[in-house]
């Protein structure tokens, strides 16, 4: 491939990254702040982001630290924090299969905002899907380490409050739920998922209702399959 | 009580092990072959629906029974879906977004 297609290539998976980018810098600057309060300066700030790149994981990571957690209390609450990505890469297993030399970090990258960018499947007419797909990936862990080291330079000294900037994670996923339902004609999955999930939060309350939830979701879609599967046919698929 | 050098870094060894390793299992229990048809239908329907569960999560905390109700998140939803509907465009969904929600939790 020429260098004038990669280039190509960077700039579509670039231009499909900027909606995290805002995202990211921004919490990652929020996570850099809470662990340099914490006591935790930049080199712990980078290390995680580097090294363990889930935002969620790394705020709940930051009062693992400040309590002195067991090894033992981290692993689980890691599990039970980020079980979802086994939902991420199963749906990702047949796209990611031929990835080849870019899989591994493909695999390792899969965030919530990259699986969000990457999940509907398309991508630019023309380029390598893989080294799209590795690109976005890529760009979206530089947003995030740039952001937790910001965070933890900047600490506490920016001069504006920025209460309720942290609601931008929540209007991506809205975004993309939004995008997703527009794309797509059969909505029975989308209103499984919402569904599954309130009554899991009604019933088990908003601390634990994430893994009742996953659990409720692959009942309801396989006992759905049957249903869906042949619409799925029906229309083309 | 704040964990030692040593400890902290065990600590974030331990995240970043167990987090990869979710991340590769399902690519390693389904390595060899195809992939099996229930699992294939998982991946295509699991996205949508994943999403869905995500909005939940990320509004698991606002309380609908005390003032303000929620109607901030409400409201900047709102605009985000009406803005995604319309311009198909997610950074200025989220932006605009995030920007009338900050104002909003200041009104409230």
């Amino acid at each position: 491939m020429k260098s004038g297609a990669k280039g190509t290539v960077a700039r579509q998976a670039f231009y499909t990254s900027l909606p995290v980018m805002a995202g990211y810098i921004v919490l990652g600057i929020g996570f850099g702040i809470l662990l340099h309060d914490a006591g935790y300066g930049v080199v712990w700030s980078l290390a995680m982001a580097v090294l363990i790149y889930a935002g969620s994981m790394q705020y709940v990571g930051v009062s693992l630290l400040a309590g002195g957690a067991s090894l033992l209390t981290a692993a689980l609450t890691t599990v039970m924090v980020n079980a979802r990505h086994l939902f991420y890469s199963v749906s990702m297993l047949g796209r990611y299969r031929d990835a080849g030399k870019y899989k591994p970090y493909m695999i390792f990258a899969l965030t919530d905002e990259t699986y969000s960018l990457l999940c509907g499947g398309e991508t630019p007419a023309g380029a390598d899907p893989n080294l799209y797909r590795f690109l976005v990936s890529l760009f979206d862990q530089c947003y995030w380490v740039v952001g937790c080291v910001l965070g933890s330079i900047l600490g506490a000294a920016l001069p504006f409050s920025t209460a309720g900037i942290e609601f931008s994670m929540t209007a991506l996923f809205i975004a993309s739920f939004t995008q997703q339902w527009l794309d797509c004609h059969d909505h029975v999955p989308a209103l499984v998922g919402l569904g599954a999930s309130l009554i899991s939060l009604i019933v088990f309350g908003a601390d634990d209702f994430l893994i009742p939830a996953m659990a409720l979701i692959t009942l309801a879609l396989t006992a759905l399959r049957p249903r869906l599967a042949a619409r799925q046919k029906g229309a083309g698929q | 009580m704040t964990a030692s050098n040593t400890h902290a870094a065990a600590l974030v060894a331990v995240m970043a092990a167990v987090t990869m390793l979710l991340r590769f299992l399902p690519f390693w229990i389904f390595r060899k072959g195809r992939t099996p048809a229930y699992v294939a239908y998982l991946g295509d329907v699991l996205p949508q629906a994943i999403i869905g569960m995500l909005v939940i999560y990320c509004l698991k905390d606002v309380s609908v029974t005390a003032a303000p109700y929620g109607l901030p998140e409400l409201l900047a939803a709102l605009a985000v879906v009406i803005l995604q509907a319309w311009r198909r465009n997610s950074l200025v969904s989220i932006l605009s977004g995030t920007a009338i929600y900050m104002v909003l939790i200041r009104i409230f």
